[in-house]
């Protein structure tokens, strides 16, 4: 088990109050692909931005690789989401002053653990892995969106990551591409690594490992 | 090393807004290469008045005042009877007396000064008013009587003759050295002959063998140099007669306490250099302040310069925190990337600053001076302090720091998942 949510219930207060996740159990064990469904608005983003940490304004309990992180510091999670989480965005981030390559070496440099050569290495691996490398040094702002969000999953995969969250992964890709970028994730949980993806595409949901249906803050199929 | 990888993304924000940059960067040179012309032409006059004040008069002067406040014979009186016997008694107007300004005993103690391990140098001189007479102009003036060797030791006499020789003094019993404003006022030349008149009508004739110039208009308009003897002779005095001890200490900034302790030993009143010219450091200090002011205020406005790009910046960039964050970049991480920043911008601006402060400052010192004739100076003054560019880069490096800072904090506190979730 990788991750464990207990009771998760989420509030949003803003423009008025509003339950948006209403008590939430679920676990996930290490090397699952596992795909979020459900209607638009359901909530599912919302889940996911507290299941990577990134959001702590939530009620529950929510523990990643045996680690309780309710309750911990900006930093502490800050430091742990560098470690143990890899992150795609519904839409690509990428900072576009720097090349594709730097972009995806980032979060290896912060995590400060191998040489700037071995980094590259492992970035221009990731590259390839996404079918990216020939675009390595070229300006990430001139890079297209399928392109981008290809460069973005490189980017999460870069420091090995036990979990990688990934919100919409194929929303900009075409038909091709997605079928690459869930063979990719395949690929990794055969490796050992955990994702989880949150899609409205029902045929790469099907294909995965396990699904997660949630309706209107609650989870209806698991 | 994350500090390393702050700087790397701190240099490429910097270069992919060069335009930015540059702006915020010359905000910072012109406030610090203002402060430093600003500091070095000021310091650079004071220091140059200081030093013709310094060079031109006595360290310490002791001489004896006349008194106008002297008790009439009637207060004295009163003084010795008890409190509630005391008369009316009032006297209207009272003058001085014709009192001696000489110094008992003068020779005496300057050779008493003389061997004091503090001074440098002592002269004793015979001073007083006269009218400078050649032909039908009459000039007023003062003439001093003093030992011409000792007086050059003092103020270097030699180098401000115009004409003539200070050794004209030691053969001739009737010579005489006139300032040059008062040779031209009186038309006289090396070799004419002059008479002058004290105030109490003795006339002299003397003969011009020198002419001299200060560069102080006071000074060069209205004074001249005899022997004493010469002097004492006019005033029908014997050559006791003194009437001003000059003194030159080897360290000037001691005058005060040596002024002080100097009129403890003798009694006579004595007057140092900073007392005496207490006008001229008032302005001294008024020039320091106004300095001060507007370099600050410059790099204040320099400082709100980098402040308002640095918010606008981060504005820009909100994305790109949000994303480093959600990377595991931690608020220290933050704080340093953009921190750097504006420290980079500072330190550049500064160099900057510094260069192109130096080069105005030197072509100031090389631009002549327009009333060369009037002050022994060709071109202005300028005071090239090797602290004054330290304390440039300093203060761009401090103002910089401050005014990156509360930006960079903000955007630490950026909260991610507000960003990213659009
Ligand atoms: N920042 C927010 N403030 C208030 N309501 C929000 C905010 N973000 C999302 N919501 C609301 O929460 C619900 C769930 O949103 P979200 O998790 O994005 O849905 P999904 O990703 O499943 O489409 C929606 O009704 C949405 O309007
Ligand atoms: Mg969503």
């Amino acid at each position: 088990m990788v991750l464990k949510a207990t009771n998760i219930i989420k509030y949003f207060h803003e423009p008025e109050d509003f339950q948006v996740l209403k008590g939430l159990n679920f676990t996930v064990d290490k090397g699952t692909f596992l795909s979020i469904v459900g209607k638009s608005g359901c909530g599912k983003s919302t889940l996911l931005y507290i299941l990577s940490s990134m959001d702590t304004d939530y009620e529950g309990q929510l523990e990643i690789n045996g680690q309780l992180l309710t309750g911990k510091s900006q930093n502490e999670l800050a430091r742990f989401r560098n470690q143990n989480l890899g992150f795609v965005f519904q839409f690509h981030y990428l900072l576009p002053e720097f090349s594709a390559l730097k972009n995806v070496m980032l979060p290896a440099m912060k995590l400060g653990r191998f040489s700037k050569e071995e980094i590259e290495n492992t970035a221009m691996e990731k590259l390839r892995l996404v079918g990216m490398e020939d675009y390595a040094l070229k300006m990430s702002s001139k890079l297209s969106g399928g392109q981008q969000q290809r460069v973005a999953i490189a980017r999460a995969l870069v420091n090995n990551p036990a979990i990688i969250m990934a919100d919409e992964p194929t929303g900009n890709l075409d038909k091709a591409n997605s079928i690459k970028v869930f063979d990719i994730f395949m690929e990794l949980t055969s490796k050992g690594q955990t994702i989880i993806a949150v899609t409205h595409d029902n045929e790469f949901a099907e294909k995965s490992h396990r699904i997660i249906e949630m309706s209107d803050g609650k989870i209806v199929r698991s | 090393m994350t500090l390393k990888l702050s700087l790397d993304i701190a240099i490429t924000h910097l270069l992919a807004r060069k335009k930015q940059s540059i702006v915020a960067m010359l905000g910072v040179t012109f406030g610090i290469s203002m402060f430093l012309v600003m500091i070095s032409f000021m310091t650079g006059v004071n220091k140059f008045l200081n030093d013709l004040a310094l060079d031109n008069s006595p360290h310490i002067r002791i001489y004896n005042p006349i008194k106008t406040d002297r008790l009439t014979i009637l207060d004295e009186m009163a003084a010795t009877k008890a409190p509630n016997q005391k008369g009316m008694n009032v006297v209207y107007h009272q003058r001085p007396k014709n009192e001696l300004p000489n110094i008992d005993k003068g020779m005496k103690l300057v050779r008493i000064i003389e061997k004091m391990p503090e001074v440098l140098g002592v002269s004793p001189q015979v001073g007083t008013q006269v009218f400078y007479n050649n032909g039908p102009i009459q000039v007023s003036g003062t003439i001093s009587g003093t030992d011409i060797v000792k007086e050059n030791a003092l103020y270097n006499l030699k180098s401000k003759m115009e004409d003539g020789n200070i050794e004209g003094l030691l053969f001739n019993p009737e010579g005489i050295i006139i300032g040059s404003g008062l040779a031209k006022k009186i038309n006289a030349k090396t070799g004419d002959r002059i008479s002058i008149t004290t105030p109490y009508g003795n006339t002299l004739l003397l003969k011009v063998v020198g002419i001299f110039s200060f560069g102080i208009a006071t000074v060069d308009d209205t004074k001249s140099y005899a022997s004493i003897a010469t002097v004492q002779k006019i005033l029908q005095k014997d050559p006791s007669y003194i009437t001003d001890i000059h003194i030159k200490l080897k360290d000037y900034q001691k005058s005060k306490v040596m002024a002080a302790e100097l009129n403890r030993m003798f009694g006579f009143k004595t007057e140092d250099w900073e007392t005496a010219n207490a006008a001229f450091f008032a302005g001294d200090q008024i020039r320091y302040v106004m300095t001060a002011v507007v370099s600050i205020t410059l790099l204040v406005v320099a400082g709100f310069g980098i402040y308002n790009i640095m918010n606008m910046h981060i504005l820009n960039k909100i994305k790109d925190i949000a994303i480093l964050k959600a990377m595991g970049f931690e608020g220290k991480d933050i704080i340093a990337t953009f921190l750097m920043q504006s420290v980079i911008i500072g330190i550049l601006g500064g160099l900057l600053g510094i260069s192109i402060g130096y080069f105005f400052s030197y072509l100031i010192s090389q631009t002549p001076f327009p009333e060369a004739g009037f002050l022994k100076i060709t071109t202005f003054p300028v005071n090239f302090d090797p602290r004054f560019y330290v304390a440039g880069v300093f203060f761009g490096f401090v103002t910089t720091l401050f005014a990156g800072y509360f930006p960079a904090l903000k955007a630490s506190k950026i909260d991610p998942v507000a960003i990213i979730r659009g």
